[in-house]
């Protein structure tokens, strides 16, 4: 009994010890790169999936209006200003279904202009 | 004319068919002497041009039957305020204007002493409140004194980003200056001013730097549209109420996964739509308000 208990907290701790690498490993990766278009009336992407620790870098761009980009969960905003680029870099830190919208009235479509990010732990 | 009202008997003549939410401030109690007790009606959220049968078949009519609610109170409101989103936007300067015209010539049969407008985004974000003001007419902030209170309207939509603006801030924090730490305050305004559910585009980036402002004053309530239903919050001791809407309710928040416009029930025609009714004075006491249906059962 005792053995298999050792056993059990030796394979606990190497897992624990690989997560932890693996986190390590996910964070010091580069950033993620996801190239996002905002456009009267909707994001180019409705769902993102994303991982947890992952940093992501989103490359905004718009052709028509002075869109906002915005992630209220993770306090991220940008404005998005036609014809230009912007990027915003963030990692997410916990895992979930996070709402991102324009922020920035732009007209008879507003309202629907939104998606989700979906943060997953592995 | 102007009219004091009794406060048991302007509970009798405007609580018939509403739901009240009374004030829970300290200090803020239901009895004692009115002094130059007045109310007002709160109208929001017009949306005219909204046209989506599913939610509101009688888009149409919707103002017009609003109109005629208000005229059908027992006691005349000393005025009656828009709080917003007189009309549904559009990407076209013309019809933005014919729908603020035709939205204009309608409530110009509210029978009560004064109106008082201002807009909403769907007014004003897209040309920064250019037909709004052409048609409608007014700034877009500003103030107003009635019986003893201090009104403050601001404006959080004009600029296509939700925000007051430093230099709205400013201009606030100055007219602020000019008033007694007790004086009564009421402030009007479109979007909520603190971050309600900024993932429903529910709140004002800037809008905690204008309560921050108003936290010195002990009397001091908010009153505000945007959301389309009823809902009640405080910031310390300030209050915010947000009244239903004239034209089509929306989802509270943890109702829905989205930002949903409810649909129209043919069992209870009108359902969740409405005014408020408000009772406020200088007499010490906080404002009072009642949820008015708009089409009564």
């Amino acid at each position: 009994m005792r053995a298999y208990l050792m056993r059990l907290a030796a394979i606990a701790a190497i897992a624990g010890v690989a997560g932890y690498y693996a986190a390590a490993l996910a964070a010091a990766a580069p950033p993620e790169r996801i190239a996002l278009t905002a456009a009267k009336f909707a994001f180019s992407s409705r769902e993102i999936r994303l991982r947890k620790g992952r940093p992501v870098t989103f490359v905004l761009s718009s052709p028509d209006f002075a869109h906002g980009f915005s992630v209220p969960d993770f306090n991220l905003r940008k404005d998005v200003m036609p014809g230009k680029t912007v990027e915003v870099t963030f990692t997410p830190d916990r895992a979930g279904r996070f709402i991102f919208l324009c922020d920035n009235f732009c007209g008879e479509g507003h309202d629907q202009m939104a998606g989700v990010l979906v943060v997953t732990d592995d | 004319m102007a009219t004091t009202i009794d406060r048991r008997e302007f509970l009798k003549l405007a609580g018939i068919g509403g739901a009240v939410f009374a004030s829970g401030l300290p200090g803020c109690a239901t009895t004692g002497a009115a002094q130059e007790d007045f109310y007002f009606v709160q109208l929001s959220d017009i949306h005219l041009g909204y046209d989506n049968p599913k939610v509101n078949p009688e888009a149409k009519s919707t103002l017009a039957r609003a109109v005629a609610a208000v005229n059908s109170l027992e006691q005349k409101p000393d005025f009656v305020v828009f709080t917003g989103d007189l009309t549904q936007t559009t990407d076209e300067p013309k019809i933005r204007r014919q729908r603020l015209t035709e939205f204009r010539d309608i409530a110009a049969g509210l029978k009560v002493p004064k109106v008082y407008y201002f807009a909403g985004e769907h007014d004003a974000a897209l040309d920064r409140g250019e037909a709004y003001q052409e048609i409608i007419g007014g700034p877009l902030y500003y103030t107003y004194d009635h019986k003893g209170v201090h009104f403050i309207v601001l404006d959080n939509i004009s600029d296509p980003a939700p925000i007051l603006g430093e230099k709205q801030i400013e201009w606030l924090k100055a007219d602020l200056a000019r008033q007694k730490t007790d004086a009564p305050i009421v402030v009007l305004t479109h979007r909520p001013l603190f971050p309600l559910y900024p993932q429903w585009d529910w709140a004002t980036r800037d809008g905690m730097q204008a309560v921050d402002a108003l936290m010195p004053y002990k009397n001091v309530t908010v009153f505000y549209g945007h959301i389309h239903h009823e809902h009640h919050h405080r910031t310390g001791h300030i209050e915010h109420h947000a009244s239903r809407a004239i034209m089509f309710p929306l989802s509270p928040v943890g109702t829905a996964p989205a930002k949903t416009q409810l649909p129209w029930d043919a069992a209870r025609p009108f359902n969740g739509l409405g005014f408020r009714t408000v009772e406020a004075g200088a007499g010490g006491a906080g404002p009072k308000m009642w949820e008015q249906p708009l089409v009564k059962a």
